[in-house]
């Protein structure tokens, strides 16, 4: 068996491959808070709750109305994303002029309540969701057995991540949520519409959020604890990338995704906390993050 | 020589920040067509003026008609809308978009602003540097930039604050050429000017303010007889 270091290839190139796919996870999660916290300067807390909104929108689409995993990949986002505008237009916009922390304490609370409600119903065991026919089996890559559904999901979660970044840095749209980052006051001054930009952009973090959810339900079980259990490494992904970058956000999803894989096979021992040592290491070397601006 | 309407017709203007009193009951009328100028020391209200009738500050009281429409019952946004564009003294020019897309920023909200082929002939440039980061321009540069991205906008008045500030002689006297050139295009401009040598190229009238209120008011040709009581209210 060929080796590198005293590592077997096919071992490290296995769990660099489940690491690009952890961090396809990361990526677009910690991009949509980045997106949020860019023009709202809020931390969204609610974000992995809205992840598992995703996932569950899914689950019960298929329960319940017989819709199958590649409209749910439209329908369950444009759901999470409408629950989030109707939460930014009713009780978020109300918290603006108020210090950041009410608006980081209720988008908390709004966590908990999520996660809570669907704890009563399905308790915290996950449901099943199938691996949609068309994208079952895999194809063997000669140093792993790769299922389809994983490469799938390392190509859309990219295709997200891209599309985002070009949305925000090439599009007319783009500029308006550039310019009000900012200095809001002035481009409303201009005649846009600033509180409905506000609106749009929570709308399309959560419907992000979302996306992943439904992209994950067929990986992970569908779980009312599945959005606690990923968003701290979120968080730390957001750290170390720099809050407000949307490059960096998605850089550092990929990257905290292969070191995780790394380790796994270098010192499995300590895979699950890697992600939090390099965070430490960051905010000691560059508090800003690898990509955020000096203050 | 006026028409019988003035563009913008301000009465009574109370402003604060937080609980501070900024505006004193302000009175102001300017025909269409006009440039007008806001003289004044640092801090009597000038910008404070330009900011309240723009709908910046929130917290006013009196009436501001502009085109037969109370502009102070408006959201924000829609006081763009109703054709009132405003260059900030700091010109707002935003460092994560290029020059174009700066220029191209505010929306337009009536007819008859200038094409961008006009406004490049007229900046060559801006033209040059269109995919440079905005704040990446000079000084000058930006202040062309910040006038310019509200001509394209097609609005009636534009309220200018202190569009010479910090700059070399020379741009100044640029950007006097660029007002000159807009007046002759029919814009009605509501300036705020230090300078007020500067403003007696291009202002058809101009009113002194002090303590939040306009304590006087003058045409240009009335302005060589005041010239010493006007260093000594400005304290040149």
């Amino acid at each position: 068996m060929t080796m590198i270091f005293g590592i077997p290839v096919q071992a490290l190139l296995g769990q660099l491959l489940v690491g690009l796919i952890n961090g396809s996870f990361y990526a677009a999660l910690s991009l949509g808070l980045a997106v949020i916290f860019g023009l709202l300067r809020i931390i969204n807390f609610a974000h992995g709750a809205l992840y598992m909104l995703g996932a569950f929108v899914g689950y019960l689409l298929l329960a319940f109305a017989g819709i199958g995993y590649w409209p749910a990949l439209i329908v369950a986002p444009l759901i999470v994303g409408l629950f989030g505008a109707v939460l930014e237009r009713t009780m978020l916009s109300r918290l603006y002029k108020l210090d950041h922390l009410y608006s980081l304490l209720f988008t908390f609370g709004l966590a908990l309540f999520i996660e809570g409600t669907f704890r009563y119903f399905y308790g915290s065991s996950g449901q099943p969701y199938a691996v949609p026919p068309s994208l079952a089996g895999g194809t063997n890559l000669g140093f792993m057995f790769l299922p389809n559904y994983r490469a799938w999901v390392v190509v859309a979660s990219f295709a997200v991540c891209i599309g985002t970044w070009f949305l925000i840095e090439r599009t007319k749209l783009g500029s308006y949520l550039r310019a009000a980052t900012e200095n809001p006051t002035l481009v409303q001054a201009f005649g846009v519409n600033v509180p409905l930009l506000l609106t749009f952009t929570y709308a399309f973090g959560c419907a992000l959020a979302g996306f992943t959810g439904i992209l994950a339900a067929p990986i992970y079980q569908v779980s009312p604890v599945m959005g606690s259990n990923i968003i701290i490494i979120v968080f730390a992904v957001v750290v170390v990338g720099g809050m407000g970058s949307i490059f960096g956000a998605i850089a550092t999803g990929y990257l905290l995704g292969l070191a995780e894989g790394l380790t796994k096979v270098i010192y499995p021992e300590a895979s699950n906390i890697v992600v939090f040592v390099i965070m430490a290491v960051v905010l000691l070397v560059r508090p800003a993050g690898l990509f955020g601006k000096e203050a | 020589m006026h028409s019988s309407q003035p563009l913008l017709s301000v009465r009574g203007l109370n402003a604060w920040y937080g609980e501070s009193h900024a505006l004193h009951g302000v009175d102001l009328d300017i025909w269409p067509g006009e440039t007008v100028t806001l003289l004044g020391r640092n801090g009597v209200g000038k910008t404070t003026t330009l900011r309240a009738i723009m709908g910046i500050i929130r917290k006013r009281t009196g009436s501001v008609a502009f085109d037969g429409q109370d502009v102070l019952k408006l959201a924000l946004h829609r006081t763009a809308h109703a054709g009132i564009g405003f260059v900030p003294e700091e010109r707002g020019i935003f460092a994560t978009l290029t020059v174009e897309e700066n220029l191209m920023l505010p929306p337009a909200v009536d007819r008859g602003g200038m094409s961008v082929e006009e406004i490049y002939a007229l900046f060559p440039n801006l033209l040059e540097r269109r995919s440079s980061p905005g704040t990446k321009l000079s000084g000058g540069e930006q202040q062309m930039l910040a006038i310019a991205r509200i001509l394209r906008t097609g609005v009636k008045l534009i309220l200018l604050d202190e569009p010479t500030e910090g700059l070399a002689p020379v741009i100044v006297q640029r950007i006097g050429e660029m007002l000159l050139a807009l007046k002759q295009r029919g814009l009605t401009v509501l300036l705020v000017e230090q300078n007020f040598r500067f403003a007696a190229k291009i202002a058809d009238r101009f009113y002194v303010m002090d303590h939040g209120q306009v304590t006087d008011s003058f045409t240009t040709a009335q302005l060589p007889d005041r010239i010493q009581s006007l260093n000594r209210a400005l304290g040149v």
